[in-house]
This record gives structure tokens, C-alpha cells and sequence, in this order.
């Protein structure tokens, strides 16, 4: 916690949960899926389906999948200027956080489902990617390696971060079942270039890279 | 670092231009806006004074109206209560001629205030209640106008230690869920707690209780507050006639059988 977590974050209100941290969960959405989105179905659950449409939580959702920083003051016009489609569901009745919102994204080759909380104060947690159960916050520089469940494959992705100067902060990796679909978080102490030559390590392996910008000391 | 906090400064002061710009501005649910105009042409008419009081609390009704209104401004400690302390701060600075690189100086030391309340008590209303926002909103705002005033670093730390032990228990009871009904007045009516702690701290008047105590007055409070009151929108103000009445014309409804004041939409 710095100074500027108690003066700040400069923000569009209302709300830094409802508003700024949902900004916060679309931006990392779009870093998932890679590339810009044809269509966008986002799915608002508890407070967020109950408040949300006062507190403009629909808005920041779908401005951060288009790519604003929570200070834009874009966020308020986003429908109206929008480049891809877009549709809102509603869930009052769930047993996730009361902050949580299903992110869905496709273009013409491929799709990603994301589910996140903001959990107060502008912060985020990502709980689940493509079915599988994750967990993080966006407050390191990220790398989300969706790879396949192969011996070997992480000790040579952590391998080559260690030969690049990367110090990794927290790493989990989850998996659907054995041999199968697997995701792998890691959180980075230093800014992460040159990772897509990871997907030169696996067939069909897939790197995406979340950079926390708001990262005063990086 | 530093630049950072001057630019802060700078969209603190453009939030309450804002919400100064234009008189017939609203919020998306209509509940809140127009409200900082109508005190500023108050002042404007001579009825009373310019004075720091004053011009505080239309500062604070412009950055709060400003931050209802999808516009810019700067979490101080939060969002909900973003309109105190830049209120006190600015108008105190604009009415004494106080430089910019003191009231950065000031912003630095309320931060200060504000990670010590954090690291005890809360920041948040949903944790801990109102006084965990619009309370530390107020001790730091006083703590700041205790050092542009010339005071010590414990007379910041007293004047915050007022301030925050007038505004213990306040409860979180947003009407419909929604930062603006009571927060905005809330805002408003925090600067005053913070100027006059700020004043008879300056005067010599010690809180007996020390700061440092105080957030575990505050913490404790917080935790015994029922969850109704912690901004779950289910009592308080929300649950009024009134606030039940305003949250059903924007199409929430109470849940069937519930007299909690849980609210789903139609």
C-alpha cells in the first residue's frame, strides 16, 4: 500500500468496486482473448446485476473490454461508440462474490470465458479462465500461458524467465484433468518482452500478457 | 512521485469544476445533481459569507455530484467520499493564498493519516460503515487543514482524532444501492466536522482519547455493526419509506416475503 492507493486512484465514478475495479476486470478480459473482439456477452451477477446499472458498472465493464483506463472519460459514452457487438445478462441470484461479472469474447477464430470479482477498492479477482479455476489480481505483470498438460513444459517456461532476468512473484497452474486443456499464472516482478517465443514450446500453446500500468515502482 | 501528486491535485480541482459547470446536470438514476450550484449562488447572493466553511461545502456537493455523474475525480479515500478533503483543502488554499507545493505537502500527510487508518481500522464501508468512509474522509481532511494552518504533525494527528471520534457509527445506507442518497449531503456536511477539528485543534484542544485509540474505537465499532448497515443497501435511509419508494421507481423491487429491504430487479 502506497500513498497514492489512499489519494487515488483517479477514476470515473461512482464507485471504485463498481465502476473502476469493473474496468479493471473488462481490461483483462480483452488481454485474454488476444486481439479485438467481434462480439462481447457480459454477464452481471449480485450487487452488480442489482446496483450495476446506477453505478454504471455495465458501462465501465464493457469500456474496459474495449480497452479504457478507468480514468477515461470515455466510459460514459462506450455504448454509443463500441466498435463490436455487444449483449448484457443479468443474475441477481448467485453464490459467487456479490461483485462478480462472466466475461465472454470471441472474434472470427477464437473465444475466452472469464470470470471475475471486484473485491473493494478497485481491486480485482480473476476466479475462473476457459472452465478452469484460477485465481488472480492483476496487481503484478501477469503472463496466462494456456498450454497443455505436458511433463516438462513448465519447468521450460520457467526456465527461460529465469535466462531472461524474470523473478516470478506467485505462479499456480491449474488444470482440467490430466493430459488435458491447463492454464499456468504467473505474476512477474519485472515487465515481461519477447514471451510469444513461449508458444514455440508446445503446439498450440498460447501466451497472453497482462501489464499492471498502475504500477508506480515497475 | 511528486508530479503524480500535483497532477492528483489538478483533477481534484477539475472534478469540482465539473460539478460547478452546469446547474441542471443528473445522475443517471435523477436522484442527485444541482445541488453545488444552488449552495455556490447562495454564497454568490451575499445571504452568507465566503468563508472556508462554506465554500467548502459547495466544493464537496461539486465533487460528489461530479463523481454520481460518471465524471472524473480522485478516491479520497474513496469514491463515496472523494468530496472532503480536496472541499476543505482547496477552499482553504484559494481563501489564504496557499501555494500549490504546500497543499501537495498536505495531500502527502493525509495519506499518511489515511494508511494508518487502513492499517488499524478500515477503509471501507462495506467493512466497517460510513465512518470508515466519509469518517477518514473527514480526519484526514482535518489532519491536513491542521498543517496548512501551521500546525505539528501531532496536531494533524489530533485534529483527525476529532474528527473521526465525532463521526464513529456512522452507518452505510446508500437509497437503492446507489452513491448519492445520503453520501453526497454527507460529503457535504463532513467538511465542517473536519474544519472545526482542525480549528480547536489548532487552539490546543486535545482529544482525550489518542488517535491511535481511536481507530480501534473504530474498528471495533465496525465490527459490530450489523450488516445492514454496511452498505448492503438493507437499512438505514435505504429502507425508508422514502429511499424503498425511490429504489422501486428505478426498477428494483423487494424481494417477495422479505422485509429486509433486499432489492432485486423487476
Amino acid at each position: 500500500m502506497d500513498v497514492f492507493d489512499i489519494i487515488g486512484p483517479i477514476m470515473i465514478g461512482p464507485s471504485s468496486s463498481h465502476t473502476a475495479g469493473a474496468v479493471k476486470l473488462g481490461n483483462v478480459a480483452r488481454i485474454l482473448l488476444g486481439s479485438e473482439p467481434a462480439k462481447a456477452t457480459i454477464t452481471l451477477y449480485g450487487s452488480f446485476a442489482k446496483t450495476g446499472k446506477g453505478h454504471g458498472t455495465d458501462k465501465a465493464l464493457l469500456a474496459g473490454i474495449c480497452g479504457y483506463t478507468m480514468d477515461d472519460a470515455g466510459i460514459k459514452t462506450v455504448f454509443e461508440d463500441c466498435p463490436f457487438e455487444y449483449e448484457f445478462k443479468y443474475e441477481e441470484n448467485s453464490d459467487y462474490h456479490p461483485n462478480t461479472a462472466l466475461i465472454e469474447l470471441s472474434d472470427a477464430e477464437m473465444s475466452v470465458k472469464m470470470r471475475g470479482a471486484s473485491v473493494g477498492a478497485g481491486r480485482i479477482e480473476v476466479q475462473e479462465v476457459d472452465g478452469m479455476e484460477v485465481s488472480f489480481s492483476g496487481d503484478f505483470n501477469t503472463l496466462i500461458i494456456f498450454h497443455s498438460d505436458r511433463r516438462g513444459i513448465i519447468a521450460r517456461i520457467t526456465t527461460w524467465l529465469s535466462e531472461n532476468g524474470i523473478n516470478i512473484a506467485f505462479m499456480r497452474v491449474f488444470r482440467l484433468s490430466k493430459d488435458d486443456k491447463a492454464v499456468m499464472v504467473i505474476e512477474t516482478d519485472q515487465k515481461v518482452a519477447g514471451y510469444k517465443i513461449l508458444e514455440s514450446f508446445q503446439d498450440g500453446l498460447r501466451v497472453e500478457y497482462y501489464e499492471n500500468t498502475h504500477a508506480r515502482n515497475a | 512521485m511528486r508530479t503524480h501528486m500535483h497532477e492528483t491535485l489538478r483533477v481534484m480541482r477539475e472534478a469540482i469544476a465539473a460539478g460547478l459547470s452546469d446547474k441542471d446536470a443528473r445522475s443517471h438514476s435523477g436522484m442527485s445533481g444541482g445541488n453545488a450550484c444552488r449552495m455556490k449562488s447562495f454564497i454568490d447572493s451575499g445571504s452568507i459569507e465566503d468563508n472556508v466553511y462554506n465554500r467548502a461545502t459547495v466544493y464537496a456537493l461539486a465533487t460528489s455530484e461530479t463523481n454520481a455523474n460518471m465524471g472524473k475525480i480522485v478516491a479520497a479515500p474513496t469514491a463515496g467520499a472523494s468530496g472532503i478533503l480536496p472541499a476543505v483543502l482547496i477552499a482553504f488554499s484559494e481563501l489564504n493564498r496557499v501555494d500549490d507545493e504546500r497543499v501537495v505537502d498536505a495531500l502527502y500527510l493525509t495519506g499518511d493519516i489515511g494508511m494508518k487508518i487502513a492499517k488499524t481500522a478500515s477503509l471501507s464501508g462495506a467493512e466497517c460503515g460510513c465512518q470508515a468512509e466519509c469518517g477518514s474522509a473527514a480526519a484526514m481532511a482535518a489532519a491536513g487543514l491542521a498543517f496548512l494552518m501551521g500546525g505539528t504533525y501531532e496536531q494533524s494527528e489530533n485534529a483527525a482524532a476529532l474528527a473521526l471520534k465525532s463521526l464513529l457509527g456512522l452507518v452505510c445506507d446508500p437509497v437503492a444501492g446507489l452513491v448519492e442518497v445520503p453520501c453526497i449531503k454527507r460529503n457535504a456536511t463532513g467538511t465542517s466536522v473536519a474544519i472545526t477539528s482542525a480549528n480547536m485543534s489548532m487552539a490546543g484542544i486535545e482529544s482525550v482519547i489518542p488517535f491511535d485509540e481511536v481507530l480501534v474505537a473504530m474498528k471495533q465499532v465496525g465490527r459490530t455493526m450489523p450488516e445492514q448497515l454496511r452498505e448492503t443497501a438493507q437499512g438505514g435511509c435505504a429502507v425508508t419509506a422514502t429511499g424503498m419508494r425511490i429504489a422501486r421507481s428505478l426498477g428494483l423491487k423487494q424481494r417477495r416475503g422479505d422485509e429486509s429491504g433486499t432489492f432485486v430487479r423487476e
